[in-house]
């Protein structure tokens, strides 16, 4: 288990390189998600509108 | 025809004049140049390796200097609808501010350059490929900034955006005309000057229409 | 103008769709993730460090094409007047600098054991570097005019002149530099490395790629819905 966090020498490289991605892509995708939700839930008090 | 020389030629009046941007710009492009040196030291054989790039980039943000007044003076006080309403076609318009932009910037950068390269001690043989390059290149420096410039046109302070457009497009020019520089002192042709001429030709020639579409754009037509 | 018989379509075409992409996206990136930690070997000559490879290269391919899509979005919105061009385009750019940005600092930590510095200004990294400005201008330009319909415009030019000049940039950035890392697999014939690498990153390419997409939809149906509020709004109705 150690060895494979080790990554053979380069953990603090290919660690924060997948981190960084995580926290980037995850920010994205939570930034996303949290817009989205907002404007739907404006959008489904709109009279007319059928919850899309 | 006569109204196209007219044109540039009063856009070339009002560039010069006080507050019209032309000196303004080579103002700045001795200031920055000067500030270089005092940045990485004075030693010339350094100052003489990096001073095609440094001129290049100094040029560049010294002509996007006065860009941003290209169409925004007279969009302003209305003077640009009327010149759009007049007997040359937007894309004639745009050319010919292009025109007046190169003669009162571009040209005496380049020749303001010459004066510059002496206190970067550039090797004597480095001058001619100094000079050419941005002859030919600053045209296109002020061609696609008269594009980026016409599509800021109706932001408050356009100015301040203005660089960051531009500056990707200039990449091209910065790297072939100080590739120029660098091929001819190491006595070398690495092929910068027809490309450098290429990209400079692509970039006059078809400027004017996107600035063009760009004016349209902000005139509302 | 922005009529609202389009953008019906659309949200009723991307409801279903939206759950099935993230959904596939979620298995490619898991499925890749996987295999680039567990399964594929270290490399002979980068050793585990080329593990990192599974996420930048996915990352600079969607940047890329993000563009080319903003792009197209770009033309259409010009030529067709489509009313979700402008939407789709503008939606789009902010994506596309978060990948591209990613591509930059895994590509930077990617170089620092290979090359030993963490910034080279090798030809890829710096053609990254200027599409992230690309992308930050045109971002700038939508959020600085004012006139919606005048800021679409404008920024749809921005993007096609930078379309047309991207090739050019990366071209000159190419010629400009002699430095040229190899191990690019679209850069030479075809896959130069072993199959056992190409797997997972054609895995997590598509997963990147699902991703994108997902998030995409998702921004232009907030952007719908948020048009259709306002317009709402202005007209008199308060939700």
């Amino acid at each position: 288990m150690t060895q494979f966090l080790d990554m053979g020498g380069y953990a603090p490289f290919v660690w924060s390189a997948y981190g960084v991605t995580v926290l980037g892509l995850g920010a994205a995708i939570i930034i996303t998600l949290r817009a989205y939700a907002r404007a739907k839930a404006m959008f489904v008090k709109l009279p007319d509108r059928k919850p899309q | 025809m006569l109204s196209f020389i007219a044109l540039v030629a009063r856009d070339a009046r009002l560039a010069t004049r006080a507050g019209g941007g032309a000196f303004l710009a080579l103002a700045f492009f001795g200031a920055a140049t000067t500030l270089v040196p005092l940045g990485i030291g004075a030693d010339p054989r350094l100052l003489g390796k990096v001073a095609a790039g440094i001129i290049w980039v100094c040029a560049a943000l010294a002509a996007l200097l006065s860009l941003d007044r290209l169409f925004q003076a007279d969009f302003e006080d209305g003077s640009l609808e009327l010149i759009v309403m007049g007997p040359l076609s937007v894309e004639a318009i745009t050319l010919a501010k292009i025109l007046a932009h190169w003669l009162t910037t571009g040209l005496p950068l380049t020749l303001l350059a010459a004066l510059v390269a002496l206190l970067f001690d550039l090797p004597v043989r480095g001058y001619g490929a100094l000079a050419g390059g941005l002859a030919i290149g600053t045209p296109a420096i002020s061609a696609i900034g008269a594009v980026c410039a016409s599509l800021t046109l109706s932001i408050r302070r356009g100015g301040l955006i203005l660089p960051l457009l531009v500056m990707p497009l200039l990449a091209p020019v910065i790297i072939f005309g100080s590739g120029l520089v660098g091929a001819t002192l190491d006595g070398l042709h690495n092929g910068a000057l027809p490309l450098l001429a290429a990209f400079s030709f692509a970039a006059v020639l078809l400027s004017p229409f996107a600035a063009a579409a760009g004016l349209r754009i902000n005139l509302g037509s | 103008m922005f009529e609202f018989a389009n953008p019906k379509r659309f949200m009723d075409v991307s409801r279903p769709l939206v759950p099935w992409i993230g959904g596939i996206a979620a298995i490619c990136l898991a499925v890749g993730c996987y295999f680039a930690l567990f399964v594929v070997p270290p490399e002979r000559l980068q050793g585990d460090t080329v593990r990192i490879m599974y996420v930048h290269v996915p990352a600079a391919w969607v940047s890329m094409m993000t563009y080319g899509l903003m792009a197209l979005a770009s033309l259409f919105a010009l030529v067709n007047r489509h009313p979700l061009a402008d939407i789709a385009a503008r939606e789009a750019a902010p994506l596309g600098a978060v990948f591209t940005a990613l591509a930059l600092i895994t590509g930077s930590i990617w170089g620092k054991p290979t090359w030993g510095t963490y910034w080279v200004w090798d030809a890829r990294l710096t053609s990254f570097l200027l599409l992230l400005f690309l992308y930050l201008g045109y971002i700038a330009l939508w959020n600085a005019i004012d006139d919606e319909i005048r800021a679409a415009r404008a920024a749809a030019v921005l993007a096609l002149v930078g379309a047309v000049n991207l090739p050019i940039i990366v071209f000159s950035v190419e010629w400009w530099n002699t430095l040229h890392q190899g191990e690019s697999i679209m850069r030479r014939g075809g896959p130069s490395i072993a199959q056992i690498f190409l797997w997972p990153l054609f895995i997590m390419a598509a997963g990147y790629t699902l991703l994108f997409l997902t998030l995409w939809v998702l921004r232009i149906r907030t952007a719908i819905m948020t048009r259709a509020v306002r317009m709402r709004m202005s007209a008199g109705f308060a939700p």
